[in-house]
């Protein structure tokens, strides 16, 4: 770990206006993903930027019906909280099946989202990984990629976003709140916020330097039945091999997202439509153009009959 | 005390305070954190802190390594590389050394330890040590290095001429002759130790004498080694490891943090800590090789075995070992005809060697997958399969006997007690839910091992009794049993004794590996216990061999006193070990068990989920029937883990293991499992040793993982003979959905 610096900050955008200047600047809240990646010198920050006051944590109702989510609000409160729990019980699912209940006590709303990939060649600095150093390759192509993406990976990066509270907001339509250093405000709809690699896989989200997460808004309740289908080796504290994360109305309709696929949450909503023909048609189209490895090939069969579980838990 | 013939009745078949539960005496110690671990000793003085820098090339040479930026990094002390640390040696036990250069031999092998004021200044300036290495190809696909690797091990000899197979009678002609056959292979992945705790050391030296406290299973084999790494005199080593958080054989041996703690504290003339980091602990350590097994099993129409052979191939280093996979074939079951052999491929990755159950873990997994593919050819129950071939003695040397050996009463009371008959014979019939429910069953194979030990025990004039020896207690229970002993045999309660443990200031013990631990470090407690017992009887005026200790007094011949007035004219102390000759040759001893498992298998994802897990164990006396039941248990758990998700997933291209982490080698949480249910069968094998003890901390891995295999099996009709069964290896072979 390299030596840092740190402050705790008392204002939003003095806070932003302060990371926009310093690209050696993070943000930190739960510190839960950071800290791990600052031991192993995978993050090299020389200054951190606490947000924890910033008063960030609260879950209040929208004026259209939903809600809206601090982005301080731990992973804990936010999967308890009564309203999550009967207007989006995705979310609450979603939360529970990740980390380890002293995880999500610490885990920030903002933090999930932004939680960096789980490859272990990003992991291991020893390797080359265009996504901790630009530019140096990637060793997770060709090697060992059992946990990596499927779809929307690039030639410079096979990673998977690892999550699962974001797989539930992408089903949801949540939109993230942010603030930059000018005080300039602005909503990105959950489909937009993670990129896909490309050439710069780096970048893991549209995010400017020192913009500030200050909010997750969900839309009012669709109703439904709500799933969160998390497969792993493990029964818990593990990365999904594949979830799935889905909405389902009495007529057989929905929306569907699926995690450890891809750089993002994985929702096409094309395939969404064709939820009432069965699991197979759907994720036909949500995969269409897949290119995954000999090693994770399964994900896309084990794709189809997770959700296929899903429906089947919703007809019955 | 030389053990040499059976046991006939002595003070610990009244089983007063032995073979009764009882609670760890070093528990609250542990709960409370007041336990000291090797990183946490705090009465050195002063410590400067350790940081490891692991080789990023798995094979080649160090071409130079620039120090001047991690040299002027805030509160750097010293830097030891191979090229100041002075001539070092390679300990006995080590295939490896331990800290590379300019030779590489493995990934992370250790290049170089940063010694600065604190743990952070360390850990910052050793990622400023720059290392140039011209990196060579290597070895790293054992698959490919087995196609042109030797045959290795076996009974015929070296300079024999034979080729090194062990036969016993014509297999070949017998296999082909038999009417009901199976020829399949199975493989079992490299395997990590994954214990809690990692590798610490804290190194302090006065002049030329070394003291270290370390994590280490086995206190001489580390002195010893450590003595020759450093090229000084292994007396002037004190080694002291009284609590070890885990150790499943990776700590058996000397490592690199012991070495390099030694060589920073004297590089920066203070004493240093030293914990290795978790990522590292996968490479630079040793594991359990992976394994490529054939077998082939002929038999009768009625289930009698005529054929049995066993081929496994590993790889190791250089002038290493192989996985001992075939071992447990030649004893466990009968058959006239049989073969078993091994190849040795040299691989360039980390160092293979013992990990639990070293040979039968790896082994059982496949040969009892084996024998449930021949029960379902056979239309056989594979409980009366495994009955059916039963043999009370060596199959290859008839003329020796099991010492003792009720495997067959573990698999009928197993059954039983499980609802075996409830298990549907056609696999694939059970449904609850989206589940396809399945049993399975497996035998348990586990050799006892005899091993000298010593221990040494006072009487203080205060009338404490305290049992000194450098037995280890890796989290199994030692503490416990050996206070159980001495006050079994000197008629005081456990809670009376004080034991210390794991320093090299003390009697040389068994040591805690190969499940040998328990039976015979009591053993040597026993016979320091007759001394002292002697020497107690004395004092008092009575005659020893008629003495009897009960209730803190000593009586015989009519007369009676106080055991702590022995003590009163000054301490008595008694040391002696047991040692053992004869009986080897006559008995094979070995600790048997049945395990039964329940699995539940996603008929959508093809996960699997264990529902209910039962092993029936045959082990000699139980020492302690708690702390036995937690050694059970525990391996149970570690074979769910090797049949379920544990595998180093290997870098063929880089030479290394992926998956270097506890978030990314995946072993059994809390949630993966169920209710375990642990039966020990009322024995006592006087041949064994004086405790009529024997083994049992690694019986309980052995074949649990084939049981698992068995009962996925049964619930899925496909079979996986690729260890860990994850989900893809027959995710497209299940049931269609609907």
């Amino acid at each position: 770990m390299r030596a840092f610096t740190y402050e705790r900050a008392k204002d939003a955008v003095e806070a932003a206006r302060i990371v926009a200047g310093r690209p050696d600047a993070k943000f930190i809240a739960g510190g839960t993903n950071l800290l791990d990646l600052m031991k192993l010198e995978i993050e090299t920050p020389t200054h951190l930027v606490d947000v924890q006051d910033l008063g960030f944590d609260k879950i209040e109702k929208t004026r259209d019906g939903g809600l809206r989510i601090g982005a301080l609000v731990t992973n804990t409160d936010l999967a308890a909280d009564e309203r999550v729990r009967r207007d989006y019980g995705v979310l609450t699912r979603a939360i529970v099946a990740g980390a380890s209940g002293q995880l999500r006590n610490k885990a920030s709303t903002a933090g999930n989202l932004l939680q960096r990939t789980r490859c272990p060649y990003f992991y291991d600095t020893n390797m080359a990984c265009n996504k901790r150093k630009p530019g140096s390759g990637c060793a997770a192509i060709g090697g060992y990629s059992r946990q990596l993406g499927v779809i929307g990976v690039s030639n410079a990066c096979i990673a998977t976003f690892p999550g699962d509270m974001a797989v539930a907001m992408r089903v949801l339509d949540a939109a993230i709140e942010t603030v930059d250093g000018g005080g300039q405000k602005r909503s990105i709809p959950i489909a937009e916020f993670h990129r896909l690699w490309g050439d710069r896989p780096e970048i893991d989200t549209v995010l400017k330097p020192g913009e500030l997460i200050t909010a997750v808004t969900l839309p009012r309740p669709i109703g439904g039945r709500h799933f969160y289908e998390k497969v792993r080796d493990r029964a818990s504290y593990a990365y999904a091999l594949v979830s799935v994360a889905a909405v389902i109305q009495r007529d057989g309709t929905g929306r569907v997202a699926f995690g450890g696929v891809a750089p993002r949450p994985w929702r096409v909503e094309a395939a969404d439509a064709l939820l009432p023909q069965g699991a197979a048609a759907v994720t036909a189209r949500a995969f269409q153009g897949a290119t995954p490895t000999r090693d994770n090939a399964f994900k896309l069969p084990l794709a189809t009959r997770a959700l296929a579980s899903v429906i089947a838990q919703a007809k019955a | 005390m030389q053990f040499d013939t059976p046991a006939t009745t002595n003070p610990i078949d009244r089983m007063k305070v032995v073979g009764r539960p009882h609670e760890r005496i070093d528990g609250p110690l542990k709960t409370t954190g007041q336990a000291p671990y090797a990183y946490e000793h705090r009465a050195i003085a002063n410590p400067a802190y350790g940081y490891i820098v692991g080789s990023a090339v798995a094979k080649g040479t160090i071409r130079s390594i620039n120090l001047d930026e991690a040299r002027g990094a805030p509160g750097v002390l010293s830097i030891v590389t191979a090229a100041t640390a002075g001539k070092l040696g390679k300990g006995q036990m080590n295939t490896v050394k331990l800290l590379a250069g300019p030779q590489v031999d493995h990934y992370h092998q250790a290049v170089a330890l940063v010694v600065a004021e604190t743990f952070e200044q360390a850990r910052a300036a050793a990622a400023l040590v720059r290392v140039d290495y011209a990196r060579a190809t290597g070895s790293y696909d054992l698959d490919e290095a087995l196609k042109s690797a030797p045959l290795t091990g076996g009974d015929s000899g070296e300079g024999s001429g034979a080729p090194p197979v062990d036969r016993t009678g014509k297999f070949e002609d017998a296999f082909a002759a038999a009417p009901v056959k199976i020829d399949a292979e199975y493989t079992t992945p490299d395997h990590s130790h994954a214990m809690m705790e990692p590798f610490a050391s804290i190194a302090a030296w006065n002049g030329d004498e070394l003291t270290l406290w370390t994590s280490n299973q086995m206190i001489d084999w580390g002195r010893g080694d450590l003595a020759k790494t450093l090229g000084i005199p292994k007396d002037k080593i004190t080694l002291m490891s009284p609590y070890v958080g885990g150790g499943f054989g990776g700590k058996l041996f000397l490592r690199a943090d012991a070495v390099l703690a030694a060589l920073g504290a004297k590089a920066a003339k203070r004493p240093v800590k030293l914990a290795m980091q978790r990522p590292m602990m996968v490479n630079n350590a040793t594991h359990r090789p992976a394994t490529r097994q054939r077998i082939r099993l002929g038999a009768q129409p009625d289930g009698t075995i005529t054929a049995i052979a066993h081929e496994s191939g590993s790889g190791d280093q250089p002038n290493g070992g192989p996985e001992a996979a075939v071992n447990q074939t030649k004893l466990l079951y009968a058959g006239a005809n049989r073969l078993t052999s091994m190849r040795l491929a040299v691989l360039n990755l980390p160092e293979g060697n013992a990990m639990r159950a070293p040979g039968e873990a790896p082994g059982m997994m496949a040969l009892e997958i084996a024998m449930d593919e021949l029960a379902e050819k056979l239309r056989m129950d594979p409980v009366a399969l495994r009955i059916k071939n039963d043999t009370q003695v060596d199959p290859e040397k008839p003329e020796r006997r099991f010492s003792q050996r009720q495997l067959v009463r573990c698999l009928t009371e197993g059954a039983q007690r499980f609802g075996w008959s409830r298990r549907s014979a056609t696999p694939g019939q059970v449904r609850d839910g989206k589940w396809l429910v399945g049993m399975g069953v497996a035998a348990a194979f586990r050799n006892h091992v005899n091993r000298t030990s010593g221990a040494r025990v006072r009487l203080g004039q205060d009338g404490v009794v305290t049992v000194e020896t450098d037995m280890t207690d890796i989290g199994t229970g030692s503490y416990t049993i050996i206070a159980q002993t001495a006050g079994e045999m000197l008629g005081v309660p456990a809670e009376a004794v004080v034991v210390k443990l794991g320093s090299s200031a003390f009697p040389v013990s068994a040591g805690s590996g190969g499940q040998w631990g328990a039976a015979n470090a009591t053993a040597g407690v026993y016979a320091a216990c007759v001394k002292l017992r002697e020497q107690a009887a004395q004092r008092l005026g009575i005659d020893p061999a008629t003495a009897d200790f009960a209730d803190g007094r000593v009586s015989g011949g009519g007369k009676s006193g106080d055991l702590r007035a022995a003590a009163s004219g000054g301490e008595l102390v008694g040391e002696d070990k047991i040692e053992f000759d004869k009986l080897d040759k006559t008995y094979q001893f070995a600790t048997f068990g049945a395990h039964f498992v329940e699995v539940g298998v996603d008929a959508y994802t093809g996960i699997t989920r264990i529902r209910r897990m039962l092993a029936v164990c045959a082990a000699g006396r139980i020492i302690n029937p708690v702390s036995a039941r937690s050694q059970v248990i525990g391996a149970m758990t570690m074979g769910a883990g090797s049949a379920l998700m544990e595998e180093l997933a290997v870098d063929k291209r880089f030479g290394m293991f992926v998956n270097h982490d506890l978030a990314s080698y995946e072993v059994p949480v809390h949630a993966d499992i169920p209710q375990q249910e642990v039966v020990f069968l009322d024995e006592a094998d006087e041949k064994a040793n004086p405790m009529k003890a024997k083994g049992v901390g690694e019986l309980g891995m052995c074949g649990v993982a084939g049981a698992i295999a068995n009962a996925v099996y049964n619930a899925t009709g496909v079979r996986i003979r690729d260890y860990p069964l994850t989900l893809e290896k027959h995710l497209e072979r299940l049931p269609p959905i609907v």
